[in-house]
């Protein structure tokens, strides 16, 4: 058999080169960070002063530019005096991977700089309840709403027009009225997540209703379904994997929302910690705070996916990839699953 | 071969009194000068113009016509699914409309539930009369055993071929007791093998139910081989355009698809149909030769 191709059209890879590309993904972007970090010659637009020599403004530690460096070196040698030594940098909003993986460590154990600010955990941990609390509220009244809509159309009509007219809103803009109305603390914060989320929610959750095979329902008006049952029964669970699915998604974007929240008011959370260390200039704490957010957001999307496929095995009979590498690891199932049920068209 | 076919008009006399007997028996569904209109781009379109005929308990009926004759719109409207503009339809003497389970469906298109499995699909209609779980579970049990699927009661549909997936929409279909069960071409979807099948089995069940159907289906033979009777519909406008009693004798087994009576009922259905050769032979397409090699190719 030939080799299969890396490049087809809409053809499966070999799970091995799946697997392999996956890490890459995170190999790549790395092995180029390290690339202008350790390698003197590429960029390295500054230098980092060792020995200032005769020039009197010049320390040594300080950083500055390169041109401005190769100047003074220059003047110096035409006025025979003791010319300036350093070595090529980077700029202090560019610190190396290790740098930043040792930020990751001790952004946790570094006690805030001015006395009252928040700990990192602290300062993610109110983002965390933030982010849920604002979410939690938005689906609570968006998701019902938005089967309302998808199902029926004349609460479709009274609704829809206005939730799109107030969704191109930014709701960013909203902060000073949040704060007037809730304060400082984290109520303003909540609210203008949910101000974010929610009228996004109603209109993504109506389509993905509207999508219900119209078949579906006829069939179970035939076989008696009145209303209340048309939408309690066929409806919903026709429509929950993709309204699970675009619950996370819909996720992904509160997080965005996350960071204006934050700043309303008084400044708060995660957000409050990366300005804090960016104005001391600890740049490998902010992009260690960065990483986290992002590390977070990939760990609670794959924990949801992964939950997902077990809560709608109709949809996926087959093993997922998490329990055959768990089997895979261990040699055997984690306890309480189910033994995996291959899919096989039964023959009539 | 040289045997002369019989003519399908004169009925042998145990044909006749066989039809004499189902007519003797109540009417279950009665269609009465139905008609429906469709507002078309230019004036409105009649689908349907003036149907009236009559089902009897436990008679098998087929509704034949070529394409877009409005089959579809007849037993969309029975089902409850569309509104007629003129005419009334009844079942059991009474006037009804909407869907209602007493008029049961099974589609051409898969419409099993997918996020259940064979034998919650069977008890839906169960659950919405408002039975108790487990007798519900009981008697799904019934009907999945009747339509041979047993073995697959706990396997969601996505795990069927399409025979089982149709055999489980007439389970779900009977499970509800319908007085008649509606089919717009179940079996339209399946393969020639398989679609015989399904028709031997329908009989069967049907054999073993007192259920009355009413039964779309564009395939001559499939009409012969089920129908006591065979409705044939013509378009623009659909009309009744005779109503055949198959003289087939019961049970029918595949071998009688040969059978004079057979072969003179499908003689006349074709009539019916396609009624006039020339107007095919004008309707050719204009196709031009694009090989140069002959017909006669080694
Ligand atoms: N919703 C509709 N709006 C307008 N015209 C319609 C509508 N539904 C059906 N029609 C028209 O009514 C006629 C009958 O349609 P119908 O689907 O009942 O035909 P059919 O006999 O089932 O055809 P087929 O054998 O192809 O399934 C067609 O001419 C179609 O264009
Ligand atoms: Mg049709």
């Amino acid at each position: 058999m030939a080799r299969p191709r890396w490049f087809s059209v809409r053809q499966e890879l070999t799970p091995k080169r799946g697997r392999m590309l996956g890490v890459l993904a995170f190999v790549l972007p790395l092995a180029l960070w390290s690339l202008f970090s350790y390698i003197p010659w590429l960029w390295h637009p500054m230098v980092r002063v060792t020995d200032p020599g005769d020039v009197d403004w010049m320390r040594a530690g300080l950083l500055i530019d390169r041109h401005d460096f190769d100047k003074e070196v220059a003047s110096a040698h035409d006025a025979h005096t003791h010319a300036p030594v350093g070595f090529r940098a980077n700029p202090i909003y560019f610190p190396a991977p290790h740098a930043v993986g040792r930020a990751l460590y001790t952004a946790f154990t570094t006690a805030p700089v001015l006395k009252g600010d928040l700990w990192l955990h602290e300062s993610l941990w109110m983002s965390i309840q933030t982010i849920f609390w604002g979410f939690t509220i938005s689906s609570i009244i968006g998701i019902p709403l938005g089967i309302l809509c998808g199902s029926f159309i004349a609460i479709s009509r009274l609704t829809e027009p206005f939730v799109d007219f107030v969704r191109y809103m930014p709701a960013p803009a909203f902060g000073a009225l949040m704060v007037a109305i809730f304060g400082i603390q984290l109520e303003p914060k909540i609210a203008i997540i949910v101000i974010g989320t929610f009228f996004q929610q109603v209109l993504v959750v109506a389509n993905t209703v509207r999508k219900v095979d119209g078949a579906l329902i006829e069939a179970a008006q035939t076989l008696g379904s009145k209303r209340r049952q048309l939408v309690l029964r066929v409806i919903v669970p026709a429509s929950l994997p993709d309204l699970y699915n675009d619950t996370r998604i819909l996720l992904g974007w509160a997080w965005t929302y996350l960071i204006v929240a934050e700043v309303v008011g008084v400044s708060s959370g995660i957000s409050f910690f990366i300005n804090q260390q960016a104005k001391y200039r600890n740049f490998d704490n902010v992009y260690a705070a960065i990483l986290i957010i992002g590390v977070l957001g990939l760990t609670i999307d794959q924990i949801l996916a992964f939950i997902g496929k077990r809560l709608f095995p109709w949809k996926n009979p087959r093993a997922s990839r998490i329990r055959a590498f768990l089997g895979k690891l261990f040699g055997l199932r984690p306890p309480g699953t189910p033994a995996p049920k291959p899919p096989q068209l039964l023959s009539t | 071969m040289s045997e002369p076919l019989p003519d399908y008009l004169s009925q042998a006399p145990a044909v006749a009194a066989r039809f004499a007997k189902i007519k003797e028996r109540p009417v279950v569904l009665e269609i009465d000068h139905l008609g429906r209109q469709f507002a078309g781009e230019h004036g409105p379109v009649v689908a349907l113009r003036d149907i009236s005929f009559k089902v009897h308990r436990r008679e098998l009926v087929c509704v034949i016509g070529p394409s877009g004759c409005g089959k579809s719109t007849l037993i969309r409207i029975i089902a409850g699914l569309d509104e007629p503009t003129s005419g009334r339809m009844l079942v059991d003497g009474k006037e009804t409309s909407g869907p209602c389970p007493e008029r049961g469906m099974v589609f051409q298109g898969y419409t099993l539930f997918p996020w259940l499995t064979v034998k919650k699909n069977v008890m839906f209609g169960l659950k919405m009369q408002g039975m108790a779980d487990d007798q519900a579970d009981q008697e799904a049990r019934q009907w999945i055993d009747l339509v041979g699927l047993g073995r697959f009661a706990d396997a969601y549909p996505a795990q069927l071929s399409g025979g089982m997936k149709q055999r489980t929409a007439i389970a779900r279909a009977l499970a509800a007791n319908p007085r008649v069960l509606l089919m717009d071409e179940p079996f339209g979807a399946l393969d020639a093998q398989t679609r015989a099948q399904m028709q031997s089995h329908l009989l069967e069940i049907w054999r073993n139910v007192d259920v009355t159907i009413l039964f779309i289906t564009h395939d001559l033979d499939e009409a012969i081989f089920l129908a006591d009777r065979i409705l044939v519909l013509k378009a623009h406008p659909g009309e009744v355009q005779e109503v055949i009693e198959v003289p087939v004798p019961r049970p029918r087994q595949l071998t009688q698809l040969n059978s004079p009576e057979f072969l003179a009922t499908r003689r006349r259905l074709e009539e019916l149909i396609h009624p006039r050769v020339e107007a095919h032979a004008q309707e050719r397409l204009p196709i031009i030769r694009l090989t140069q090699v002959g017909d006669d190719v080694e």
